[in-house]
């Protein structure tokens, strides 16, 4: 029996799925969907999207008064670190109001940020070598 | 918004914290066709329970309803399943598996982009259901490796005779695993970082 053949596919070679044809595209909607903070134009001053899904949020204060009760739930689950996955995770809520939620309190100076190390075109060695260390434990 | 009182949200429990050292994180993600045993494979190694995050999506400019001719927006619900191996004290890597709809996958801002890399899970009695994910890997340049998810009943294939069906080049690592094992679902990170770290080498060569 032989198994069905695929074809190899390189960078930059256009999406297989082709734009809709015949509604006129409004703006920013050409290829990709809008996040619900776009749609809800909400977030702030702060792009929301330099938040990444394992960025690791940590509480820099006790929730104000004044803060939200998503606020303040999202203030007590960063006593310790915990990616923006988890909190969407333990909140219910899907990534992008994480997202906007995060973004008010960074720019409060609520809560702090500790970005992710994201690929780069030639990979950091002793990161990956650190990687393959910590899963030689398991 | 309907938001639960913030003392009843169920947060990590003790021993799920991470230490106040974790400084930064890195993702690995998961991909293949339904049922091929992603979300086993995140639970066979992570340290906590597996956690659902999810994302709201409109349909527009996806090209799924062009049929129909219609403008208006269907609101999509993705979800995403991970897990998380704490590396050091410093460093903590999370696992993403992507039930669901694999078109959706792609429209997801930044889950392929920062990934370290992907590992793509087949199931040989369906081998054809990851041929498109593949090709998106391709295309956005995100390095992968070939786990095939050893089913009892499914038929096998000798590497090679794989290789050529799935048109990978030769530096692309093949493996067989058994995702509800932990010692395997490793191995196959393991093989991907390994591939990674070839990749780097290579790179930092030319």
């Amino acid at each position: 029996m032989t198994p069905p053949q695929r074809q190899r596919r390189s960078p930059g070679q256009p999406p297989a799925v082709p734009p809709p044809a015949d509604t006129p595209p409004k703006e920013g909607e050409l290829r990709n969907p809008e996040r619900l903070f776009v749609i809800g134009g909400e977030a702030g001053g702060e792009r929301a999207a330099d938040l990444d899904l394992v960025t690791l949020i940590v509480a820099r204060a006790d929730p104000p008064v004044s803060a939200t009760p998503e606020q303040a739930a999202v203030l007590r689950l960063c006593a310790a670190p915990l990616s923006v996955a988890e909190l969407s995770a333990y909140l219910s809520l899907p990534y992008s109001v994480v997202a906007v939620l995060l973004t008010d309190l960074l720019a409060a100076e609520l809560v702090q940020a500790r970005a992710p190390i994201v690929r780069q075109k030639v990979a950091d060695r002793s990161l990956l070598e650190a990687v393959m260390h910590g899963l030689q434990k398991l | 918004m309907d938001f639960k009182s913030s003392d009843t949200i169920p947060g990590p429990r003790t021993e799920d914290r991470l230490p106040h050292t974790a400084e930064a994180a890195v993702k690995i993600v998961i991909v293949g066709g339904f049922g091929v045993g992603k979300t086993t494979m995140v639970g066979s190694v992570s340290e906590i329970r597996p956690l659902t995050t999810e994302e709201t999506m409109t349909q527009a400019g996806i090209g799924i309803d062009d049929n129909f001719g219609s403008a208006s927006k269907t609101a999509t619900t993705v979800a995403m399943d991970f897990g998380r191996i704490s590396i050091t004290d410093q460093l903590v890597l999370y696992l993403f598996g992507t039930p669901g709809q694999e078109r959706f996958w792609f429209l997801w801002n930044g889950l392929f982009e920062g990934a370290l890399g992907a590992v793509v899970l087949v199931d040989t009695r369906r081998l054809e259901v990851s041929f498109d994910v593949m090709g998106r890997l391709e295309e956005r340049g995100v390095p992968f490796v070939v786990a095939v998810n050893s089913f009892p009943d499914a038929p096998r294939y000798p590497v090679a005779e794989l290789r050529t069906a799935l048109d990978l080049p030769e530096e692309i690592p093949i493996l067989d695993c058994d995702v509800r094992r932990r010692a395997s679902s490793r191995d196959v990170l393991m093989t991907l970082m390994r591939f990674l770290h070839s990749l780097a080498m290579k790179g930092a060569l030319t």
